[in-house]
């Protein structure tokens, strides 16, 4: 229901272009016959409804259209550029779960400490700082001042697994940090919150050591829900690191729309949008899955 | 492990002795003195129980024996002896000992007192195999058996349940399950049976009976039910505005109440249950918050008597109520006066913090 | 069996680790929002800061030492100085300057955004909570499909087919927040719908207008307050992006965006050319999710972990 409405945006995408897309994306100089092939191609000369028809169900085999600019095919195109993106985001999840973790955990434990306050002030700027401006940033002074990484670009793990893992460190960082900080206020607030139930204190009250209170009864509580806001986040930033990726000319989707939008591709900024909703949707669909496997309030009823 | 662990207990002095327990609580209004100077002591195999108006200090009065009370917000000074040992002063290591063979305790709302992502089965071994080498088949052996005890159905398979699938009749039933796990030797229960009906609530009565007379447990029970505790109870703690307003038998205190608070709860007074024709007594008024007691008596504001000028601006001391002469007894209040001259057949003395004498319905 | 009678007038049963009740009315008044608020100083000092930065907005050419485009030609790239607190561009303009100037372009596209997605948001959100079955079923699913476009892509396609410019840019980023403001509102409209005194004014015939506008928004109010605050940040933060895209203002109109964007190219020559424009946004987006945080704390207590990881 919601990926029919999702195709049925994304494909009035192009006929929400103020003028003639293809005209748009063409330029000034180019032959009718290109023009008349792409407009085939696009579909774009039949009536709406069959257009749309056309359109979704190519889609759902696969062929989003070609791209206005090189003619390759817009599948062909996202997945040489998937991988990237996908790097990316596991790494600056993987950053991200590093910072909250501990951060949020160690902050709920001991709140108003010394590490509380640090995480609270550290988790609020990094909601607040802009990713491609912290991107910056971390150019400025791991590439510039101090030299230790490269300051964008891509190799592949197979070619040269240090280059690559050099070049992947800053801009996961610049996107981890966002995730981790809101990451970390879930964990604080969820563990605060499973400290003070009642089914603590008669945990506690049976005798049971402090350590296995905390684990099975604070923690695994805690951190169930921890489940779906980690999933929010990949989703998040799978999308989301589109600024990124072109601070560091990090080839990966997020650049390849941008790429779209300044070259008036609509396809591909088409095909990009509708597999980034999709993935969206995907990992919602997993994420409840998931918990519905790992609670038993769910699993069971 | 210590001798606690191991059951039953001699019966050699008494199980719990609570001296001027005070617990003062940092709220965002201030301090709140919620149990001002509570004192009580806990025979072998004897049951007291606790009544008195929500937001008295009952509760918070039990969780702090225990330890449970947040350590950050609350203040709890003087002592409560456990078996001679003092719980207040215990090293955490000790306090986590005494909890579960030591001291038992049942908490008031089934609903939330039970973790729910882990199984009732996991729940009870956990606390079995906290005090001593418990074998995992050897406890889930017992926690059934226990389930059977306190009348869950079907326990074999109750075990693997978790706490949503089970009523609130259920859950309450294996939160008692819980705390008597490790035969405790002072059980506290905390509304335990208020949720449960008629006959569960009989057959847990008598499950508590049977661990008294075999293991000399004593129970500290809080409630609100008065057939419970005529049923139960050796003795009854009238609390109000955290300290207790009087005590005695069961018979003394439910037959002869002496403070007009306690005449109140039972609607004995005649002129607060006399609108209602004796049947429903409601005092007027609420409580007075813990942040702001009262400077003489806590019940002067509601007291429908305020039979003596100095309950305004003084607190009356937990004195013996010496029956019918009382009325006559001007000095009655002077402490080290005859304090346990006029005690009652059980040898427990019946007292009340009162200085007036109006209505002793007796 | 015979119950204690409980005396006094207190049905509920406290919890016991919370003797007192949390004093937390439904609806403080506006009076006493405020003193609430100045008792958090987090959120008093975010207020007063956010207070600065729109007088800074409202009276820039005041302000701002010099013009937008005012030229120090022979002083290009120089390091914050007395002349030039926070050193001059390529073109040796001034970079306090344009930040001052820049603050205006930031808020406006930042509040008109929201204003958008606030207004069409309850409103969609007051429909579908207020009139459920099929308008809440339509709506909502509406607000699904939009929800599931990633934030910053939307925005980025909607201005790429309507073209780059502010008026664009607003509409983008207020379209992307509508769906949030829809849930939210929705979720409280709920949750006062079946309250007693609106079922009571509904039984006397009031009008639905009347119903709306007295009873239900002014209960839904505490969490779309808050989540104004919040989204004013990441609109904010939005704006930059696409600025930093080239999808906003145009050159040479001072924007804190394009000036990331520009001073990009002179990192290793000219640090403060990024820093300040940067910390101008990290400052001004801090202080509204700080606020926003404050007011939740007052207003809306309960809901606090609900919006921990929402709208980014």
């Amino acid at each position: 229901m919601v990926l029919a409405g999702v195709s049925v945006l994304v494909f009035s995408l192009i006929h929400l272009v103020r003028g003639d897309p293809i005209r748009l994306a063409l330029g000034t100089r180019y032959s009718q016959e290109t023009y008349d092939a792409l407009r085939e191609r696009s579909g774009l000369d039949l009536p709406l409804v069959e257009q749309y028809l056309t359109w979704a169900g190519r889609a759902v085999t696969g062929d989003l259209g070609v791209s206005f600019r090189s003619g390759e095919t817009v599948t062909a195109l996202i997945a040489e550029r998937l991988p990237a993106t996908l790097t990316l985001a596991v790494a600056a999840l993987l950053v991200a779960l590093v910072i909250a973790l501990p951060l949020g955990l160690l902050s709920a434990l001991h709140p108003r400490s010394f590490v509380d306050r640090l995480a609270t002030v550290v988790s609020q700027f990094g909601i607040s700082v802009p990713d491609f401006w912290l991107s910056i940033m971390l150019i400025l002074v791991f590439a510039g001042t101090l030299g230790w990484l490269p300051s964008g670009g891509y190799v592949s793990l197979t070619e040269d697994p240090l280059g690559w893992l050099q070049r992947l460190v800053l801009p996961a960082i610049a996107t981890g940090v966002v995730s981790g900080s809101v990451i970390t206020r879930f964990v604080r607030s969820s563990t605060l919150e499973a400290l003070g139930a009642d089914h603590v204190r008669t945990a506690q009250a049976k005798g049971v050591p402090t350590r296995q209170v905390l684990t099975w009864h604070v923690l695994r509580n805690a951190l169930l829900p921890l489940v779906t806001v980690t999933g929010v986040q990949l989703a998040y930033l799978l999308s989301g690191v589109v600024v990124v990726e072109i601070v560091f000319s990090w080839p990966g989707l997020g650049q390849l729309a941008y790429q779209a939008v300044r070259d008036r591709d609509f396809p591909v900024l088409q095909g990009a949008v509708l597999l980034f909703a999709l993935v969206f949707l995907v990992i919602n669909l997993l994420v409840d899955l998931l918990y519905s496997r790992i609670d038993p309030r769910i699993s069971r009823s | 492990m210590t001798s606690l662990s191991k059951a039953p207990q001699p019966a050699a002095g008494p199980v719990l002795e609570v001296e001027d327990l005070r617990v003062r609580l940092r709220t965002p209004r201030g301090t709140a003195h919620v149990v001002n100077g509570l004192g009580y002591s806990v025979g072998p195999g004897e049951t007291v129980a606790v009544v008195g108006e929500s937001g008295s200090g009952k509760s918070v009065s039990v969780l702090a024996l225990l330890g449970l009370l947040p350590p950050r917000t609350a203040t709890v000074s003087g002592r409560a002896l456990l078996h001679g040992e003092d719980l207040l002063t215990m090293s955490p290591e000790r306090l986590r000992q005494v909890r579960g063979p030591g001291v038992g305790m049942v908490f008031q709302d089934p609903m939330t007192s039970l973790n729910p992502v882990l199984s009732v089965g996991r729940q009870l071994t956990e606390g079995l195999r906290a005090h001593g080498h418990v074998s995992k088949a050897a406890a889930r052996a017992r926690a059934v058996e226990l389930l059977g005890e306190v009348g869950l159905p079907d326990p074999g398979r109750a075990v693997d349940r978790f706490p949503h699938e089970l009523s609130g009749g259920m859950r309450q039933r294996v939160v008692i399950a819980i705390a008597l796990a490790n035969s405790p030797s002072l059980l506290i229960a905390d509304e335990a049976t208020t949720a449960l009906d008629v006959t569960v609530q009989a057959q847990i009565l008598d499950l508590v009976e049977r661990l008294q007379t075999e293991h000399g447990t004593g129970v500290v029970w809080i409630t609100h039910d008065l057939g419970v505790v005529a049923g139960i109870a050796d003795r009854v703690l009238v609390m109000y505005g955290g300290r207790c307003v009087e005590d005695g038998t069961v018979d003394d205190v439910l037959e002869r109440p002496a403070h007009p608070y306690t005449r109140g709860l039972l609607g004995a007074l005649p002129d607060l249950a006399a609108d209602d024709g004796g049947d429903l007594a409601t005092i007027a008024g609420t409580p007075p918050p813990p942040t702001d007691l009262p400077a003489g008596c806590v019940f002067w504001p509601r007291c429908p008597v305020r039979g003596d000028a100095r309950c305004e601006t003084e607190q009356p001391p937990l004195a013996p109520v010496k029956g019918s002469h009382y009325r006559d007894k001007g000095t009655s209040g002077v402490p080290g006066e005859g304090q346990y001259r006029d005690e009652g057949t059980s040898g427990v003395p019946h007292r009340a913090a009162t200085w007036c004498a109006e209505g002793s319905g007796s | 069996m015979t119950q204690l009678p409980t005396p006094g007038a207190t049905p509920a049963q406290p919890p016991p680790s919370e003797p007192i009740p949390a004093a937390a009315p439904p609806r403080p008044r506006w009076r006493e929002t405020l003193g609430l608020l100045a008792r958090n100083p987090t959120a008093a000092v975010s207020a007063v800061v956010l207070v600065l930065i729109v007088l800074v907005a409202v009276f820039d050419e005041t302000l701002a030492p010099d013009g937008p485009n005012d030229q120090d030609p022979g002083r290009q790239l120089q390091p914050p100085s007395w002349a030039h607190p926070f050193g001059t561009d390529e073109f040796g303009r001034d970079v306090f300057s344009r930040v001052v100037l820049g603050a205006a372009t930031s808020l406006r596209v930042g509040f008109l955004s929201v204003a958008f997605a606030l207004v069409v948001g309850t409103l969609i959100g007051l429909l579908a909570g207020f009139y459920g079955r099929w308008v809440d079923d339509t709506l909502m699913r509406l607000m699904d499909v939009l929800f599931a476009f990633p934030a910053v892509l939307l925005a980025i396609a909607i201005v790429a087919i309507r073209g780059a410019g502010p008026a664009n840019a607003i509409l983008a980023i207020g379209i992307v927040y509508v769906p949030i403001f829809a849930r939210v509102t929705r979720a409280s409209v709920l949750g006062v719908r079946e309250e007693v005194y609106v079922r009571a004014s509904r039984s006397v015939g009031a009008s639905d207008w009347r119903l709306i506008t007295r009873h239900v928004l002014p209960n839904a109010a505490p969490p779309i307050i808050v989540q104004t605050s919040i989204s004013l940040a990441f609109a904010v933060l939005a704006e930059a992006a696409l600025s930093f895209l080239g999808l906003g203002p145009r050159r040479p109109n001072p924007s804190w965006g394009l000036m990331l964007a520009d001073g990009r190219g002179f990192i290793e020559q000219a640090w403060w050319y990024t820093v300040f424009p940067g910390l101008a946004i990290v400052v001004t987006v801090l202080c509204f999710n700080l606020l926003g945080d404050g007011l939740r704390d007052v207003l809306d207590p309960r809901q606090r972990t609900l919006m921990a990881g929402g709208g980014r």
